[in-house]
Formats: structure tokens, sequence, C-alpha cells
């Protein structure tokens, strides 16, 4: 989100999910979104057929949502600043951006006209693969259109260039005019149901609860009085958790505490973040079950599911939302804030840490016994301005869009609306670089990484519904047909999927999903670790490694190993697919 | 609600029972009705769908009109006298819900949604028994093998009352429109149609199932649901992806049965397959239920007090020994916001470091 809270100051999704059924013109690119976010996905086809909105679908995959697209660009992977330029060249060439909007809105316009001169749609088709033809048939479209709204999410970001990924969108929709309107906007899909908010309050090495930065002195002044603590905040950017694992096999970090999350699976290279999380002194894990990152641990903490707390989740439009206690947690589990809470009085006493007695009176909110998620709610709006006007009083009439900064605030569907967060819209100049891998002679193929609609993530819940995994026993390498005859597979073979960093066997599917040249494969399955393959060159800003793109070559496994390999299949059952 | 679709809005007078109310153009006079607290029995209606016509229970006489007519299909105008209650409507409802019978087995008891089922409602309202149901000895049609499912979804042709309120949500709500009807008569099924050019296939979200009146459609795991009467119901925030749908968890006892769609939210009552199905490792075996910690390689269980004491112990030591940035949180993306708030206030407030972060970036 670095990329879009450098063009418009504020990293969120600027529009409602809603406003999908009420626009003219809608870009998705780098989300399959009928799959990783099936309901959203629904509103696309319901604008589509039900609203004739015109859909613009960018994606080197054939994904389901290209059945309903006008058009349909192919580029190749780790090509977007390349097609993006592009298509602002064609705006710029054509007099078609939204002068008044970028006169009165924006700097650094000239800075982008420098940066995209060269991106002709002609050089652009060498470079992406994308027929200059259709590369500016989109461009007029999207530019043409009175209310146009772009929604992407990890296919644009998990790139090496992935800050400069979402920036170069920025520019294309400030240069229409097409941010701050009702249907338009710059729309990352959070992939988890609380990402949003585990950034809103503060879960960030830089930034404490609402966006405010621990480098800023009078900040951390502010949240020292308030915490009362009487502990020294530092003002020092911590680390991300991409550069945890390598502070690990440094030997810098020695103690790790992990509180619902399975990196051994979920993180790119993952055999490295394997050996990391082995070899640190003492890791704490906090879950519901016992992952394949709790296994390594030196303690593990049982927690409560999201039926079992209360509490608020704010989704990827900024929506906070009521989450309330069902049932009560198994055996001796407890909800993550109570056990934090608990920890947090233990450690204060042997650090001799300040508890101020009742939590929440006047400005002081350093006291750790919470009577309930309310009482912390209410503190986390004290200190996250754009909270400050919400309470799980209104929530019960149902979600607020963040910002809300009073009582009486109805809450902020759009932003940007008259100005931007940061003042004016900024254009950036930039320059296309190829990935960081790039499939030579010896790894042949792309490998590009992504989610089904019947799995979430690492698999640690929907592997455990029976029926979901069921429906998806497991996970297959998608191979495009042309390619896959002259290595001689077929459907349901076993195929040994090897990088320079790992390898993974698994059964294939042939399907014109997949680009000639392309495979890919999905992180849900433990029996197919893909991420032991993926690249973890990272973003230089965001830290986000490049899980979307890496070399790789497909073998087929010959008959003899099949047969060592006889029980291991057996053991995974019949295949429904 | 959903209503018929006109070009403008007019005020409508009508007679509705002998009493005049007001209506606008474009409703119903089943709309009318429920707007005035008359009740008109239905089955097939939906006020998620597009009326269907389809089961002859909210048949009202208009005066001036042959026929009763369905009143769910019928547009109000101007100057229209209703009638939702006479002897006759009563007769034909009753017959007709005999015939919706013939098809659907009387074994309620040991049918999930006994107790919340509109058909079972409208058979007590009308006071069916087996001795009325010997009038029709029709030999139920032999439906074989299931001949519809998926490996979330079963559905069960004798207690299908062919409605049709799964056609449309499968196209209304779902936006996929794979099922239609199969076969005539007697011998009538829903059925998934065969991938045609659209390359349209079902996704199991489960918008059929949830929006069966008769539990024709279920989830195929074969797990009771629970007494409708025992359940509690909570309205909570779906825990997958970023879209942040709003469920209904179904409690009995202390276990989650199902879930079910909430009438509003972002998602405006429709569901994917994770968040309707995907409940089950709620109450999964496997779920940690005590703090262990690993000594010599083994898992020891061990209480709170144990558990917690040791970790702030290796904690403080590691700060004391190494300073403050020797140590490093993970939060999660998949906690609230009020733990993820503690998460950093511990690690920046207690512990003093900004080694602070969270699965954002996969």
């Amino acid at each position: 989100m670095a990329g879009l809270a450098a063009s418009f100051g504020s990293g969120a999704m600027t529009n409602t999910i809603a406003e999908i059924e009420n626009t003219d013109v809608i870009l998705v690119t780098g989300s399959n979104t009928t799959e990783g976010h099936p309901i959203i996905g629904r509103r696309i086809k319901r604008a589509v057929e039900r609203r004739n909105a015109k859909l613009i679908v960018i994606d080197p995959r054939k994904i389901e949502l290209v059945k309903f697209a006008h058009i349909w660009l192919r580029p190749l992977p780790g090509t977007e600043v390349a097609w993006i330029n592009g298509m602002i060249h064609v705006i710029l060439n054509e007099g078609l951006w939204a002068k008044d909007y970028v006169a009165k809105r924006t700097e650094g316009f000239e800075e982008l006209c420098e940066a995209v001169a060269s991106y002709t749609p002609e050089r652009v088709e060498a470079i992406s693969g994308i027929p200059a033809q259709e590369l500016t048939r989109a461009a007029r479209l999207y530019a043409e259109a009175p209310k146009a709204m772009i929604l992407y999410a990890m296919g644009i970001t998990q790139h090496s260039s992935g800050t400069d990924n979402v920036k170069a969108l920025a520019n294309l929709a400030m240069l229409c005019g097409k941010v701050g309107i009702e249907g338009g906007g710059l729309n990352p899909l959070r992939g988890q149901n609380n990402v949003q908010g585990a950034c809103d309050m503060g879960a960030l090495p830089n930034t404490l609860p609402g966006y405010q930065k621990v480098t800023d002195e009078n900040v951390l002044a502010s949240f020292q009085q308030a915490w009362g603590t009487g502990v020294r905040l530092s003002n020092r950017v911590g680390m991300a958790s991409t550069d945890m694992t390598k502070a690990i096999l440094q030997g810098t970090l020695r103690g790790l505490y992990i509180m619902g999350e399975n990196p051994v699976m979920s993180d790119a290279n993952a055999s490295e973040a394997r050996k990391a999380f082995e070899d640190i002194e003492f890791l704490v894990v906090q879950d519901i079950f016992l992952s394949e990152t709790a296994q390594l641990a030196d303690v593990v903490l049982p927690a409560a599911s999201f039926a079992e707390k209360d509490g608020t989740f704010t989704n990827t439009e900024r929506r906070v939302q009521r989450v309330r206690k069902a049932i009560e947690p198994p055996g001796q589990a407890r909800a993550d804030w109570e056990i934090l809470a608990d920890l947090a009085q233990r450690l204060a006493m042997r650090l001799q840490v300040n508890m101020p007695a009742a939590a929440g009176t006047g400005q002081s909110f350093g006291s750790w016994s919470y009577h309930d998620a309310e009482a912390i709610f209410n503190e986390a709006a004290r200190l996250a301005p754009a909270y400050a006007g919400i309470s799980y009083e209104r929530l019960e009439q149902g979600g607020i869009q963040w910002p809300c900064p009073s009582k009486y605030h109805p809450g902020t569907p759009i932003l940007h609306s008259q100005r931007f967060a940061r003042g004016l819209g900024k254009f950036f100049g930039l320059e296309w670089n190829p990935p960081a891998e790039m499939p030579d002679e010896e790894y042949p193929f792309y490998l590009s990484t992504g989610r089904i609609r019947y799995h979430y993530h690492t698999g640690t819940m929907t592997r455990r519904s029976k029926g979901l995994n069921r429906i998806a026993p497991e996970g297959r390498i998608e191979i495009n047909p042309q390619d896959a005859q002259p290595l001689g597979i077929v459907t349901g073979e076993r195929v040994r999927v090897i990088s320079r960093r790992g390898s993974v066997e698994a059964r294939v599917r042939l399907t014109e999903r997949s680009a000639p040249g392309m495979v890919f494969g999905t992180f849900h399955f433990s029996e197919t670790p893909i991420n032991q393959l993926t690249n973890d060159a990272l973003d230089p800003v965001a830290k986000i490694p490049e899980l979307k793109v890496c070399a790789v070559r497909v073998e087929k496994i010959k008959r003899a190993e099949l047969a060592a390999l006889q029980p291991a299949i057996a053991e995974m059952g019949v295949d429904a697919c | 609600m959903v209503t018929l679709r006109t070009k403008e809005l007019r005020r409508i007078h009508l007679t509705l029972d002998g009493k005049p109310v007001l209506a606008r153009s474009g409703q119903t006079i089943l709309d009318v009705a429920r707007e005035n607290d008359v009740y008109i029995p239905t089955l097939c209606y939906s006020d998620k769908l597009r009326p269907l016509g389809t089961c002859r229970m909210c048949l009202v006489e208009i005066e001036g009109t042959a026929m009763p007519v369905t009143s769910c299909t019928t547009p109000v105008s101007e100057g229209m006298v209703v009638h939702t209650d006479t002897a006759n409507l009563d007769n034909l409802r009753r017959e007709n819900l005999k015939l919706i019978l013939t098809r659907h087995p009387y074994n309620c008891p040991s049918c999930d949604i006994n107790g919340a089922c509109e058909l079972q409602d409208l058979v007590y309202r009308y006071d069916i028994s087996h001795q009325d149901m010997h009038a029709y000895q029709i030999k139920p049609a032999d439906f074989g093998e299931t001949p519809w499912a998926t490996p979330l979804i079963t559905y069960h042709p004798r207690r299908c009352i062919l409605c049709g309120r799964c056609v449309s949500a499968c196209t209304e709500i779902a936006e996929v429109g794979v099922l239609a009807y199969k076969g005539r008569g007697s011998d009538t099924i829903i059925a998934s149609t065969e991938p045609n050019e659209f390359g349209r296939e079902c996704i199991s979200c489960g918008e059929c199932l949830a929006s069966c009146p008769v539990d024709a459609l279920v989830e195929a795991n074969g797990q009771p649901k629970g007494k409708a009467w025992e359940t509690k119901k909570v309205k909570t925030i779906c825990t997958y992806c970023g879209t942040g749908c709003e469920l209904i968890l179904n409690v009995s006892g202390n276990k989650v049965t199902h879930v079910s769609p909430s009438r509003g939210g972002v998602n405006q009552g429709a569901l994917c397959a994770k968040g309707r199905f995907g409940y089950d490792f709620i109450n999964h075996k496997d779920r940690l239920r005590s703090p262990m910690i690993r000594r010599d390689g083994y898992w020891e269980e061990v209480n709170w007090d144990v558990a917690l004491d040791y970790v702030a112990d290796k904690f403080a030591a590691i700060k004391q020994r190494e300073g403050a940035d020797a140590l490093a949180g993970l939060s999660s993306a998949r906690c609230t916001n009020e733990e993820n708030y503690l998460f950093q206030k511990l690690f920046r407030g207690v512990l003093g470091t900004n080694n602070v972060d969270h699965c954002a970036r996969l």
C-alpha cells in the first residue's frame, strides 16, 4: 500500500464495493476476483450483465471474468509498468485526459509526460506482448468513460516492482480524473478479513495506530503519555516481516512472537523461512491449530476463533464491522486479546514497567486490565483519529467506513473527493524494470501463484472443512496444453516443478487458463508447498516478495519413481476433479 | 422487496378485503397485502427474488375477473377490489397444498428444518392430516440415485416441491445460472445444466440451498443442524477474505451447526462456498485446547500461568541481554482490530521496539 500512500496520501481502497454496480467501466487487473473475492466477483458480473458496464480484464491468466470482459489483454507477467505507461501514452497522445482535474488537483504532470513518452503502443507490444491496437482500445475505453473503477489485488503488488505498479495505476486513474468520484477510484482488494484493520491499528513497523509515524517525536510523545508505561517509545522504524527471516539467520533477532500466522507456508522461499524458525532462540506461536509454523515453536498458546470472541474487523472498503461471540472457545483456549493483556501484565512486572490501575481513565491508557473488547476499541478509537467517531453502540446499526472523525459523522464512502489526503495527487515518472527472475534455458517457464475459491491462504482452516476439502482435495499445477504436449504430460499426471530455490511435486491440470510458457500453482496445500519455489526478491519500498513471477522448469516424474510414490498418492484420496 | 419494473411511480387506490388502501404503481397485490398486514400464504415467494408464481398458494380473487390470480405476480391497478380470504380461496389453497404434499414426505421429526419450515407451517395452518392425503394416492416417482449433487450440496428430489426458488437464486443472486427444471410431470426434478457455450459451471456457492423453503437442498456433510427452536442465531462477519460479508452463525449447544445468510451487509445476503460451508474448522478436533511448552523435543501441556510466565521470563531476559530490538512480533490480519491494537501496544509500549508487522504482504 506504500504506492497508494505516496500518490494519494492514503493507502486504502478509495471507493466502496457497492459502487461496482454503479459505474460505466471496470478495469480489473492482478485480481482473479471470482476466485479470491467471490462476492465482489459477483458484483462485477451483475454490473456487466444487468447494468451494461464495460469490463476490461488485464491478466496473463484466462480467468473466469474474461468470459464477461469486453476487452481482455494478456500481458507477460511482470510487465505492468510498461503497459500502464503505454495506456497513459495513448491517453496523452489522443488528448483524452482530464485537463481541469490534472491542473487543479495534481502535481508532477510534466514528470509523467516525460517518463511515458517512449512507451509507444508498439514498444509496449514488444515488452508485454499486448497488441498495440488492443492496448489503444482499452486506454480509450477507460479514459472516455464518465465513471471508471480500477480493481486490483496481489497480482499487481506481489512483484519486485509492486510499489511502482501501484503508482503507475494511480497515475492512470488521476490522469483521467477518476479518483474522488462516485463509481471511480483505485481499489486494492484486500485478501484477508482484517488486513485493513491490522494496518489501521499500527501492526506495521513504521506506524502507530492511525498511520501516525514512529519517526515523529510529537506523535511518540502523545502515545507515550497516553500509554503511561514509562517505556521510551522507539523512534527507529522496525523490521518488516520479510526482513525478520534474514535477521534471525544473521543472529540479530532472538525472540519472535507470532499471532495467528503461518509464515512457514506463506512466505516466499519458504524453505529459508523454515530454517530461520528452527534456528531462532525463542519462538512463541499463538494460534487455533498446530500450524506448520506452530510445530517449530517453543511455546504454543491456544487462541479463540472468530466465532468465539467479540471485536471488530475492518473490511477492504474501510468498513468497520462488529464480530460477535457465538460460542465458548474449546478447552483452555482464550481470545487473543485476553492472552495479550495477561502477558503484558506479567512482562511489566519483570521489566519494571508502570501499569496504571484503571483502564481508560482520563488520558491514561496504561492499564492492561480490560473488561471486554469494547474497552480496547474505545482506547484505540481515541488514539486513531479516523476511528474517533466509531463506537460499538453505533456499529449495532451496521458497519461504518473510516474516516469517521466524530460521533455524528456518517463515515466516508469515497476518499479524496474534495482534496487528496496528501493535498495534491502526485504523478510519478516510472520506468519499467523486468522481474527479478526471468525464464531462461534452464528454467523456461514463468510460475505464478494464487488462490482458488474453495480454499483460503495456507489452508489451516479450509483444509479442515470436510466439504471444501472434498471439492478441492489437492493442489494442481496448471499448464497450457501447448506446453504439456512436448513434455508428454496429460491431466492428472504427476510432475516435478523446480526453481532455483526448491522443488515441488504435484499433479497437473491442462488448461487454457494458463498462458503458454506459464504455469500456476496455489499455496493452500501443505502437500504441495508452492512457496518453496517462489522468489523472495523484495519490492524495495513495500517489502513485498515477488510471489507472482519466478522461473521454473517442469519435469514429468518417471514411471519407476512413480511406483515408489504410490502409497503417498493413495493417501491423497480419490480425485474429484 | 423485489417489485415489478415500471417507468413511473403513481399512487394507486384499491380495496383489500373491504378496506381502502393506498399503493404505489409497480407493487404487486402481495406487496400491498404485506405492507398492510394482510396475510396471504406463500411458498415460492422470496423477497430476495423476483416473483415466481409457481406454487399457486397466494391465489386471491379480484372482482370482475373470472378466475383467481396469483397475488405475487399480479400488479395492482386503480380501483381494484381484492379478496384474500374467502371460503373458495381457502378450499383452493387447501387442495393445492395437498397436491404439493404428494411429492413431499411426511417425516418432519427427522428433518433438519423441522420447526422452521414454510411448508410445515402451511400444513399446520390448513390442518392437513395423513387421512386427507389418502384422497391423493399417487405413487411417488422413483428418482433413483440422487440426480444432482456437488461435494458440498445434496439434492433430495423426494422433498422438492419444485417451487423454483433455487433456479432463480442461482441466476439472480449467485449470477451463475446453471440450475434448471428437468423432466416432465411428477418426474420433474431440479438439475444442473450441461456446461453450455457460456462455459458456466456450478461454483457450489450454496445460494440454491439457502433459498430452499423445504430443505430439499442440503449441505452434503450429513451433520445434523440442531433443532430450530434450540438454535441461537448470532450475526457476525465472515473470517475469510477482505470483502467482509455479513453472515449468521447458527449455534446449538456450544457448536456452530451451520451458517445462514443475513439480510444485508456488503454481500446483500449472498455468500460464497467458503463463507457458507467453511465453518466446520471451528469445532474441529485438532483445535488447540491447552498451552504447550516444548521440552526436550516433546510437547508438555501446561496451564496459562506456567506458559505465560515462561514466555515473559524468556522475553524479559532477551530484552535485558540484547535490547528490545532483538525481539519482534508478527501480528495477524486474521485477528480483530482490538487484538492488533493490543499487540503493537505490547511491543511498543511494554517491550520498547517497533519490530511489529503482519502478513499484509502475502
